[in-house]
């Protein structure tokens, strides 16, 4: 067996977990970064539309442009790295040890290290977890990441007849990523009155197309034997209940699932990690620190993120937060208030803050609204947007001295307000 | 006059966009956060652009595909040209990010998004 030991090993070399390395390597720790496939990069790799690094950058790149800038970073810096190496358990030793372990092609791996950064992502919403009845047909039901996969890393069009379930952005993209390749994308099925991904994605991935979009309807049932051959769906009430008489068929020979993302914590759990309902990720505080002293989590195993950027930008707040845990043997013990959810607040991270430095809050509305005020009562303090909408998350920058009034209050609520 | 409705696509922030074209041709346009939303639905109305993104196949590559894209956006009645043109072709590993696969097409050039290293019987 292999005994190694670090500052901080990073968990998954995904956009957040090359950022959070670079950084880590940056302050001076010595870090290990822990990938699972025989490639780094993770998802970005095969984002091969425009639209990354906006802000990161500065510059409109595709994914794939943008994670070839993170490692060319990273080789400049000489990150150490892993690949092939499945982490199997983590273990909590003492206040400042954790072991984790690693099966790789060299032989077990027992990684002993004062902080963990767990940048694993998320994964797929699967058909069981979306209610859609019927047969299991042999071959055409994929998850949106594996039809993007198939099609964008490895050439093979896994359809020719598609409809694709969920509108969120992924499922949006490969859409017209269908579409480009001569497809014929039916339609696209979303169970809300409004739509899964952002705006733009509606227009330059269905209206470009000429593809449908039915808003408030659901898939019920997937019919086929061999393959699909079609899905039943209906429109739904205001109670998302399917209307038995406006139900139709749709004939084709795919299904795409495209029914959102959720934080892959499995790891995190077996470890009694505490997690929070509304992000499905774990609870942290500012330093993005879980309950379990020493342990970070970004990207999107702490919330699903809409923008690369700010994946990368939580990547290395937590690479800062472990540098902190290592410097002091461990974060000091603070007063921590409670971020709480008011009005129309449906997430938001982090869930702890000091008032004592600057902070970042992402934040998700429950249902778009026009002409709103976000604000903070407790602080006094509000920002203008003039669209708020579910798909698009809330990001906003507060500085020391804006918190500085919250010093003796326990918690502070954020609510967004039509105006 | 004529009003038309657009969302911007030029950023996350997808502003809705009101244009106004008068007789004279001269356009307005309102609801924009910043100019590059002014310009966008000028472009729409006018000449509507899109940066067009495919693959193309590789061979004897650590992937067996790269990725591409179109140097700039290019006519939107160009794009069906541009994936037939792209169908056909096939690379030799390795392909760097930027490398020129197709010149001069539809105003734009095609250009590679992905690294793609010569397979050596292991992993980068």
């Amino acid at each position: 067996m292999i005994e190694l030991d670090y500052d901080t090993i990073v968990i998954g070399a995904g956009p957040a977990g090359l950022a959070s390395a670079i950084k880590a390597k940056e302050l001076g720790l010595k870090t290990v970064l822990v990938e699972n496939k025989d490639i780094l990069g993770g998802i970005p790799l095969q984002c091969i539309h425009p639209g990354f690094g906006l802000q990161y950058f500065k510059e409109d790149l595709t994914g794939t442009e943008f994670i070839y800038r993170l490692f060319d970073k990273m080789e400049k810096i000489g990150v150490e790295y892993l690949l092939k190496a499945h982490v199997y358990s983590v273990e909590l030793v003492a206040h400042n040890e954790k072991v984790v372990n690693v099966i790789t092609p060299k032989g077990i791996m027992r990684l002993r290290s004062k902080t963990i950064v767990y940048t694993v992502g998320a994964r797929e919403k699967s058909i069981f977890e979306i209610n859609i009845i019927g047969d299991r047909p042999g071959a055409g039901i994929y998850t949106a990441g594996e039809a993007q996969t198939l099609m964008d890393l490895y050439g093979i069009l896994p359809g020719k007849e598609i409809v694709i379930v969920g509108s969120g952005d992924v499922g949006l993209i490969m859409a017209r990523r269908f579409a480009l390749e001569g497809a014929k994308v039916k339609s696209v099925i979303e169970l809300m009155p409004y739509p899964g991904g952002t705006m733009r994605n509606i227009v330059q991935c269905l209206q470009d197309y000429s593809i449908p979009l039915y808003l408030s309807h659901k898939a019920i049932r997937i019919i086929g034997n061999e393959r699909v051959e079609k899905v039943v769906v209906a429109k739904v009430d205001e109670n998302l209940k399917p209307i038995e008489k406006c139900k139709f068929e749709i004939p084709c020979d795919t299904v795409i699932l495209a029914a959102g993302l959720v934080p892959n914590v499995s790891i995190l759990e077996k470890i009694g990690m505490i997690m929070d309902p509304c992000t499905g990720g774990p609870m942290v505080n500012e330093f993005l620190e879980t309950n379990v002293p020493g342990i970070f989590v970004a990207g999107n195993a702490l919330v699903v993120n809409d923008l690369v950027d700010y994946v990368v930008e939580q990547g290395e707040q937590a690479a800062e937060g472990a540098f902190y845990f290592v410097q002091n043997n461990g974060l000091p013990t603070i007063n921590w208030k409670r971020v709480v959810r008011g009005r129309n607040i449906r997430l938001i991270v982090p869930h702890y803050i000091s008032g004592e430095r600057d902070i970042i809050l992402y934040a998700r509305v429950q249902k778009p609204e026009k002409n709103v005020l976000v604000t903070i009562p407790e602080i006094a303090w509000k920002m203008k947007l003039s669209n708020v909408r579910p798909a698009e998350m809330i990001r906003a920058k507060l500085s020391k001295t804006t918190l500085e009034s919250a010093r003796f209050e326990d918690k502070v609520t954020v609510e967004v307000n039509t105006q | 006059m004529n009003e038309q409705e657009f969302i911007c696509i030029i950023c996350p922030s997808s502003c809705t966009l009101k244009a106004y074209t008068k007789s004279d041709g001269t356009i307005k346009v309102d609801g924009a956060l910043c100019p590059r939303g002014i310009e966008y639905a000028k472009q729409e109305i006018t000449d509507p652009r899109r940066i067009v993104i495919s693959v193309v196949k590789v061979k004897n590559g650590n992937l067996p595909t790269v990725s591409i894209k179109t140097s700039k956006p290019v006519p939107k009645k160009c794009i069906t040209a541009i994936m037939k043109a792209t169908a056909s072709i096939e690379l030799e590993a390795p392909v760097e990010i930027g490398q020129v696969i197709i010149k001069d097409i539809c105003g734009s050039d095609i250009v590679a998004t992905r690294r793609i290293k010569k397979f050596v019987n292991k992993s980068i």
